[in-house]
């Protein structure tokens, strides 16, 4: 049984002008337990939507999601969120963030911090328990935020490019954490990129969707061996190959969204999403 | 870092040396405009005879008592009313922000009740609860419930949706959702508005004096309009001032051990100099 599935789900939103905008179109996805599957596409192509109809956040206008073979309907507390913006608690303090999600669940004070204690040491921030969120560099407040949702050990973890905002060091190095950290409780993933680098580097199924409204053009199983060192995959002839390969799909989608962009009709469509 | 900082106190002694020279040459030249006859001191009195009629009264008391305890009774009714208003229009502020159906059903009441001119009913107030403290608290409390009542509406309307969804999927049931994000992302708005509703608790209590009561700086300043002792009313004013800076002093005290999460705001360095 698939960890999660989208079955022929389509999302509709209403617009300000009081039309309809299509984000997604008979979407059709599946992510076994314990996978890692990245999704990319161009902006604006309803990659973080999948994430939220996925996470109970938002339910689909067509078709149906399931995660366990069970359809979602509302927020299941199974699942793991890591957003693309810092969606820690700002008047926390980082060992009040991260034990929040036990408190959230019931657990008792001690036993929370305890369990905290351990996850801060994980994503490597001992030594800054105190801290609030503003004195922290974005990196370590995604640490944080890592630490946050694993600490419930979710069976189903959806990240929306969570580490978009950080610079490309950073980036790479936090990447290679995520996949050990993955490794110690294997939840199946869906990680939304427009990165595909990053896609490739981290995933076993990459998800390539089209320009809105999204659907998927093609999957491809990605076979590097692991543990990967984020830092030096992208030299590996392998990855090179497969870049190659995945790009020649994503290439049309890419420079179809720029054209929209670029183009009047596609002032009028940014006006509709906005 | 050290230029730096002489940089400061040398500019920092300029202002001070300003600010003394500014309330030089106002209060030196209301006095001399007043002993060369320019202004009538009978109507516009003068700073020497403001302050020899605090003098008379500190030492010899009142017509209706000491000084003292003029100021702490205005000052009760103003404490007690702002306790009572703030606290209840932050219940009832962040209950409606959550609540859609109250703020549905409550909407145009509010609207209503906030377009009158509340400060009138204190002669309601006097007659139905007499001379004493009651009715002067009462007084206070409608004309501060409301501005903080708005500021907490407004908070919890404008809680970052980011941060709401992570608590729900960290597994916050409503009401923690309300106790761990909204209060503390709403505490903003409402200490912003405690400055603005203790000078409104000072103006109901001394207002409500004034309407009618046997003691306190409002009666005081009614008296001394009797008499048409002027120097007796701006007197009362400079006591009421001097009560209002230790309470403003207070106030950003609170607010920056409450908001010590935040980072530091480009606002607190003026704070500061108040």
């Amino acid at each position: 049984m698939a960890a999660i599935e989208l079955r022929n789900v389509t999302k509709k939103f209403a617009t300000a002008d009081g039309g309809t905008y299509t984000a997604l179109k008979d979407i059709s996805l599946t992510v076994e337990d314990g996978q890692f599957c990245a999704v990319v596409g161009p902006t604006g192509c309803g990659k973080s939507t999948t994430l939220t109809l996925i996470s109970g956040l938002e339910s689909p206008s067509a078709g149906e999601a399931f995660v366990d073979g069970k359809p979602v309907s509302g927020i299941d507390t199974g699942t793991g969120f890591v957003f693309q913006q810092d969606a820690v608690f700002p008047w926390k303090s980082v060992l009040d963030n991260v034990s929040a999600g036990p408190r959230f669940r019931g657990a008792d004070k001690a036993a929370a911090r305890a369990q905290a204690h351990d996850w801060i040491r994980r994503v490597g921030l001992s030594g800054f328990e105190d801290r609030y969120p503003h004195q922290l560099s974005g990196g370590m407040r995604k640490r944080v935020a890592l630490a946050q949702t694993l600490i419930n050990r979710p069976r189903v973890l959806l990240m929306d490019e969570p580490f978009g905002a950080l610079d490309v060091q950073t980036r790479s190095i936090m990447s290679t954490e995520l996949l050990s950290l993955w490794d110690q409780t294997r939840p199946a993933v869906v990680f939304v990129t427009h990165d595909l680098e990053e896609a490739i580097a981290l995933a076993d199924k990459v998800v390539v969707m089209t320009a809105g409204p999204g659907t998927v053009k093609a999957e491809f199983q990605i076979d590097l061996p692991r543990p990967r060192v984020v830092q030096e995959i992208r030299f590996d002839p392998r990855f090179v190959a497969t870049y190659e390969r995945i790009w020649e799909a994503l290439r049309d989608e890419v420079e179809q969204a720029y054209a929209r962009t670029t183009a009047p009709a596609g002032l009028e469509l940014e006006k509709a999403m906005a | 870092m050290k230029t730096g900082g002489r940089t400061w106190t040398r500019r920092r002694r300029l202002v001070i040396g300003l600010q003394v020279a500014v309330l030089v040459v106002w209060l030196g030249g209301w006095e001399l405009a007043a002993r060369t006859k320019v202004i009538d001191p009978f109507f516009f009195s003068q700073p020497s005879a403001v302050w020899s009629q605090i003098l008379t009264w500190t030492t010899q008391g009142t017509s209706q008592g000491s000084l003292g305890e003029q100021i702490l009774i205005t000052l009760e009714e103003a404490a007690m009313g702002f306790v009572i208003g703030v606290v209840a229009g932050v219940v009832a502020g962040i209950a409606l922000g959550r609540i859609r159906i109250l703020a549905d059903v409550f909407a145009p009441y509010i609207k209503v009740a906030n377009s009158i001119p509340r400060i009138v009913l204190g002669s309601l107030f006097i007659v139905a609860f007499g001379l004493g403290l009651t009715s002067k608290v009462l007084l206070v409390i409608v004309l501060v419930f409301f501005g903080v009542f708005f500021n907490a509406f407004q908070g919890t309307r404008e809680v970052d949706r980011n941060l709401m969804a992570n608590a729900k999927l960290l597994g916050a049931s409503r009401w923690k959702v309300t106790t761990e994000v909204v209060m503390p992302s709403a505490f903003t708005w409402i200490l912003a508005s405690l400055h603005v509703s203790f000078g409104f608790a000072i103006i109901g209590a001394i207002v409500g004096e004034f309407l009618g009561s046997d003691r306190g700086l409002g009666n005081l300043i009614k008296s001394a309009q009797g008499n048409f002792n002027q120097s007796g009313v701006l007197a009362c004013m400079v006591l009421m001032a001097v009560v209002a800076l230790v309470a403003e002093f207070l106030i950003t005290r609170l607010e920056r051990r409450l908001l010590r999460w935040r980072p530091p705001q480009h606002g607190d360095a003026d704070l500061a100099v108040l």
